[in-house]
This record gives structure tokens, sequence and C-alpha cells, in this order.
């Protein structure tokens, strides 16, 4: 799956978390520019994005990224290759 | 939809949607809830407030600052005061113990370390009791994450896995002896799902919350089932289905003969376990009924097999034709007297399943799937018939509803209802309340639906306040007769304001209707009344959906209509001077003064 892919299987799930149907997340969204992402929308949002794509974050990976774009780019790292043999 | 049966990713996502969805229902319960927590307590809370929400209540939270339960409890209480919660919850976990023994501990020192723990506990909870009213929620502990000294933890002084297992021993003694304090068995939460996948480590360092989102869930749960059980919600009823339910095979095609059912196959022994649970159930209260599309005649054989555990007289009612299921349960629920709300249905066909859930929404239909080997696990799962206490009373309930089927057999024969009365040899105890009985008063007025006349609710304490206030005349009333004891039953609740007595309360248990107690309890408050100078009785009907059946209560005793009032509220009012007793065909019991 591509970073693109990921922004886009991301979307509903910021939008349900913090229910806001209308919003439209980008590769530099981050929790300054996002209405309500405070600390403990961020945790919701960091497990339901675990349980959705089946990823866990290690410890210090999520204090690194600076935007939303960062944690696309770390998640298509945890996702298998597609087409990999299971 | 039913939220207990969405999987986690979809709650965690969809979580403030469902809470949209679910407050926007009509006639939710308020209930405030207080939470002290040693970790991050805010996936909980988001849980449990869907979890109420969708059991009919709704909650109102306050959270502890992170980690000061103890602080915000007994240092500093000012903020939880203001909140005058209806209940607090100290969630703490195995993290926040301090005074675990050294590995190298005595087993005097043990004990000094057990007790520095506890009494750390005690303080709080004492404080609680002070300062509200509320009832206390308080955890056990899930054993360490890590045991030191191998399979000797559970064994040395030092070990901290015994160290818990001491301490968890003393909590159970605690809230065994103080009603107000209620244990929620993390202990036993945390061995069904496991330690491995209980334990968050990854968010504890990052978040300081200390359990996975499964924790999240089955915390959340437990302490759905502890609220519904404070507020009388616990379910009464289970309705069981027949073939493939509590035997296999088809009795109708293959004869009783045939059934499975006994110790000689697998397929026979599960069913031998189930029927085996359900009689557990029912030998601690729960009412059992039949529900089955089945000649009835045909159907109640499968109770003589030798090898059937569970007997026809086990089932307080007995449902078996071809009409819809959903009508039938209805018709079981008129018989015994009780709320859809309080049934719990089992039946292994997933199309039975589905027309009851569709058509009497408020019975709960447990997931059962169709192996019958997990039957039991599922129900048990579901938390329905949780209890915070078990009264003498809940055991003896099965009978006295038996009973009630013989009563109603013995009517049939006489010519008139007062002699069929008379023939009960009805003795009522009528008293003031008195300490020994508040726990059953405290659980009557809470759970008591139908014959209510405000469904006005009272914490223990609140009672153990109004039983010490002379201004307040509260009376219990027990009810016996030839085929057995109905126990506390009644409960009329005066407050005194110069000659008027107002009637607060005025309550019954369903099961002694039409047995003219009623008018054993007016005569009793009357003369309690008269006695400090009151010459007025006012009574108040407050409409609810389900306590119709009292709506000409008043009226029915000569009480004089004072108006109505917005929302279908009646006012009443009985003058006392010329009062004559009511009651003729019960015979009332002098209480010793006890205090």
């Amino acid at each position: 799956m591509t970073s693109e892919e990921i922004l886009k299987k991301l979307q509903p799930i910021f939008r349900d978390v913090l229910d806001q149907p209308d919003l439209v997340i980008t590769r530099e969204s981050n929790a300054s520019s996002v209405e309500d992402w405070d600390s403990l929308a961020h945790i919701n949002l960091v497990t339901a994005t675990e349980k959705q794509f089946r990823v866990k974050f290690a410890l210090g990976e999520l204090q690194e990224l600076k935007n939303v774009g960062d944690m696309c780019d770390l998640i298509a790292q945890k996702l298998p290759p597609e087409n990999a043999p299971l | 939809m039913d939220i207990f049966q969405l999987p986690i990713d979809q709650l965690l996502l969809k979580r403030k949607g469902l809470r949209r969805q679910l407050s926007a229902a009509e006639g939710l319960q308020p209930v405030r809830i207080a939470v002290l927590g040693g970790s991050t307590t805010n996936e909980v809370v988001d849980l449990l407030e869907l979890y109420l929400l969708a059991s009919g209540f709704q909650p109102t939270f306050h959270q502890s600052e992170y980690g000061r339960y103890y602080e915000d409890a007994v240092v500093d209480p000012a903020a939880l005061v203001g909140f005058a919660p209806d209940i607090v919850y100290v969630h703490t976990s195995v993290r926040n113990l301090q005074h675990l023994p050294p590995v190298s501990a005595t087993a005097a020192e043990l004990q000094r370390h057990v007790d520095l723990e506890f009494a750390r506990y005690q303080r709080i909870w004492t404080v609680l009791k002070e300062k509200l009213s509320a009832q206390i929620i308080q955890n056990n502990f899930e054993l360490p994450p890590y045991a030191l000294l191998g399979n000797y933890d559970v064994v040395a002084a030092g070990g901290a896995t015994r160290f818990v297992q001491e301490l968890n021993a003393a909590f159970a003694r605690a809230a065994e002896s103080d009603p107000r304090l209620i244990l929620q068995d993390v202990h036993t939460l945390s061995a069904r799902i496991g330690l491995e996948q209980w334990f968050d480590h990854e968010r504890y360092f990052s978040y300081k919350v200390h359990v996975t989102p499964e924790g999240s869930v089955a915390l959340a749960r437990s302490l759905t089932s502890l609220v519904r059980a404070i507020y009388g919600k616990t379910r009464k009823v289970l309705v069981l289905d027949l073939d493939n339910t509590l035997w296999g095979g088809v009795i109708g095609d293959e004869g009783a003969d045939k059934i499975q059912i006994g110790r000689e196959t697998p397929i026979g022994e599960a069913y031998t376990a189930f029927q085996e649970y359900c009689l557990s159930l029912q030998r601690r209260g729960v009412l059992l009924a039949v529900c089955s599309k089945n000649n009835e005649e045909i159907a109640k054989q499968g109770f003589e097999h030798p090898d059937s555990v569970l007997r026809l007289s086990d089932f307080s009612c007995f449902k078996a034709n071809w009409e819809p299921k959903h009508e039938n349960i209805l018709a079981i629920a008129r018989e015994l007297n009780v709320g859809v709300d309080s049934f719990v249905f089992v039946d292994d066909n997933p199309a039975e399943r589905a027309i009851v859930e569709a058509q009497v929404p408020e019975v709960a239909v447990p997931n059962v799937g169709a192996g019958i080997s997990h039957f039991a696990e599922v129900v048990d799962r579901g938390r329905y018939f949780e209890e915070i206490t078990i009264s003498a009373e809940d055991l003896a309930r099965a009978t006295l509803y038996h009973s009630n089927a013989q009563r109603t057999k013995a009517e049939s024969r006489f010519a008139t209802y007062g002699e069929y009365l008379h023939s009960l040899e009805m003795v009522a105890e009528i008293g003031r309340f008195r300490p020994v009985y508040m726990d059953r008063i405290a659980q009557l007025i809470n759970k008591t639906n139908q014959f209510n006349l405000t469904t006005k609710r009272y914490t223990l304490s609140e009672l153990e306040t109004i039983a010490s206030d002379p201004n307040y005349i509260g009376i219990y009333g027990r009810l016996s007769d030839r085929f057995g004891d109905n126990g506390l039953i009644s409960i009329v609740l005066g407050r005194r304001e110069g000659t008027v007595l107002h009637l607060d309360l005025w309550l019954m248990s369903c099961r002694v209707l039409k047995r003219d107690m009623e008018l054993a309890m007016l005569d009793a408050i009357v003369d309690e009344a008269k006695a400090v100078g009151v010459r007025t009785l006012l009574g108040v009907y407050i409409p609810t959906k389900k306590n119709g059946m009292v709506a000409d209560h008043y009226e029915k005793l000569s009480f004089i209509k004072l108006g109505s009032e917005e929302d279908r509220i009646t006012r009443w009012s009985l003058a006392l001077d010329d009062y004559k007793k009511r009651n003729t065909h019960i015979s009332i019991q002098q209480v010793n003064a006890i205090p």
C-alpha cells in the first residue's frame, strides 16, 4: 500500500474518531491544525489506527512524527509488502 | 444495533457517533459517576458511557486528576463532594500498589505490608462514606506482570503474587461486611483475558493507560453490569427453547426416549452440562421458563427422561405450542408478572433469536451460536444476572413463584374472592424500618417498577438517614400464607409536615398483588401517623411507562382527588379523623419494639 493509499484510509478514521464528518486531512495536517486533536484524542487516534491497519507503533516512533504524512510513511514501512507469500 | 456485540475496533472508531445516537433515546435514567483513577481512565470511561447509554442510563462523569485517586478522595475531596456522585469508582491496578514486601520478607512482615496497603484503601473508603452518600465500587487486583520467583512467587512471603492474593482476600472480606462497598473482580476479569493480553506496556509507558483496548472493554462491561445491579436492573428470568437447546434432537419427531441427554455420549454430556448450569441459576433465584415450538404434552415428557437434570417443577412457566415465540414471551411476562426487560432468551435457532430480538427488543438475546458446548459460557459472559448481594428473598424466589402457581389453582375452587383470601391464612408482619431489613428495603425500593406510586429511588445511606429522622415514618410489610413466606414485599414512606403526612413512597412486589396487603399497609401507616398527631395523608401518583397498574391505587383506597398536574401526575388526600380499619383478611403480627 502506498503512502497516498494509506492517507485515503486514514481519512475516515480521523472523521469517525474526531466525529467531524467533513474533516479533510492532508499530509501536512498535525495536532495544531486539526480541531479537537488533543492528547486524549491522540490516544484514541493511535489506538484506532493500530487496530485498523493491524500494526503496532513502537515506543518513541510517534514522538518523532511531524504530521500525518510522516505517519503514513511510518505505516507504509510497517505493512507487509503486497503480494508477499503468506 | 446491539453495541454489546460490536467488535472493539468498531467501538473505538465510531464511539462519538454512537454516543450521539444513543443519547437521543428518551427516558434515560441519570446517574453521576466519579472515577478516581490510578492510571489514565478516559478510554474505560468512554466505553462505559456507551454501554450505560445502551442500558438505559444517562451518565455524567467526573474523573480525578491523573493518578490522584488517593489525594482527590482523602486530602482534597472538595471537587468530588461538589460533583455529588451517585457512584464512586476507585480504579487502581497492581501498578499502583505501594507496599509490596521485600523478597526477604517473613510471614509477619508480609502481613504488616498487606495491612499497610489495605489501610490506605480503607482510608479512601472511609472518607468517601463520610462525605458522600454514593455507592463505592473498588476493584481488586490483577496478578503482577512479572513473577520474580517463578512458581515460588505465590508461596514466598516476599512474593508479589502471594501479596496480591492476600490483599485481594482482605478486599473481599471488607466488601462482604460493608454494603456501601462493591468489589469489581479485576483478578478474574484479567485472568479470563489472560495477563499477556491485559497489560499494555507500550500504552502504559506512553500515556499511562495500563490495559489493552480489550482490557478496557472488559472493565467497562463489568462496570455496566454492576451499575445495572445497583439500580435493580439485573435480569431475573431465563427463557429456554427445548429441542437442541436443553437436549439434542427433536422430541416431537424422535420421541422422548431418543433425545440426547445424559452421560452416554459427548453430545449428551454437553446438554447435561448446560441443564446443570440452568439449574444452578434457578437455585440462586433466577426463574426458568420454557418457550418452545412443540406439542405441550410431548415436550413435557423430555423432563421425565431419567437423565434429565431439570424437572418440570424447576420451571415457573411453560409455553410449548405453535404460536410465534415473541408472543409466548409476552405471555410468560404477563403470567409471571415480570417485565420483559428482565428476560434472557436462549435458543439454538438464529431465526427464532432474530424474531424475538426484533419484536421484543427489551429481551436480552445472547448470540449463543449453534454449538451447545458454549451456551453456558456465552450466557455467563453476558453478566445478565449480576448480583451485588444475595438476600434470602433471592434464594427463596423460585419457590415463591411456584407457590403462586399453586395459589392460582386453589383460587378457582372458591365461590367468592374473599373466601379465597380467607383460605390463604395470611399473616403479615408490619413495622417501622429496622436495621436488619435495610438491605432488603433498599433493594425493593430500587427495583420495584410496577406497583410503585412515585418510583423514587434511595441509596442505602439515604435510607439510614431517613430511618433516624423523626419527621419520617417508614414502614415495611412481610406477608406469609399457608403456601409459604413471601418475604418483605411492601414499603410505605411518609414525610411529616405539621399535621400532614406526605406519602413519598408506596410500593409493593407484584407477587402479592390482589391480596389486600395494601389495606393492611394503609391501616398501619394511619396508626403510626395518628400517633404523632397527623390528621391528613397526602398521596401522589407519578406515572411511568411501567406503573400504570397503580394509576387508581388511591382512588381504590377512597382518597379524594385533589386534581392533576402536567405529565398526568395526580394528587390525593385522605382525612384521618373518622378512619376505620380496612383490612379484614390478613392477621397482623405485632413486631416487638426492636431498635
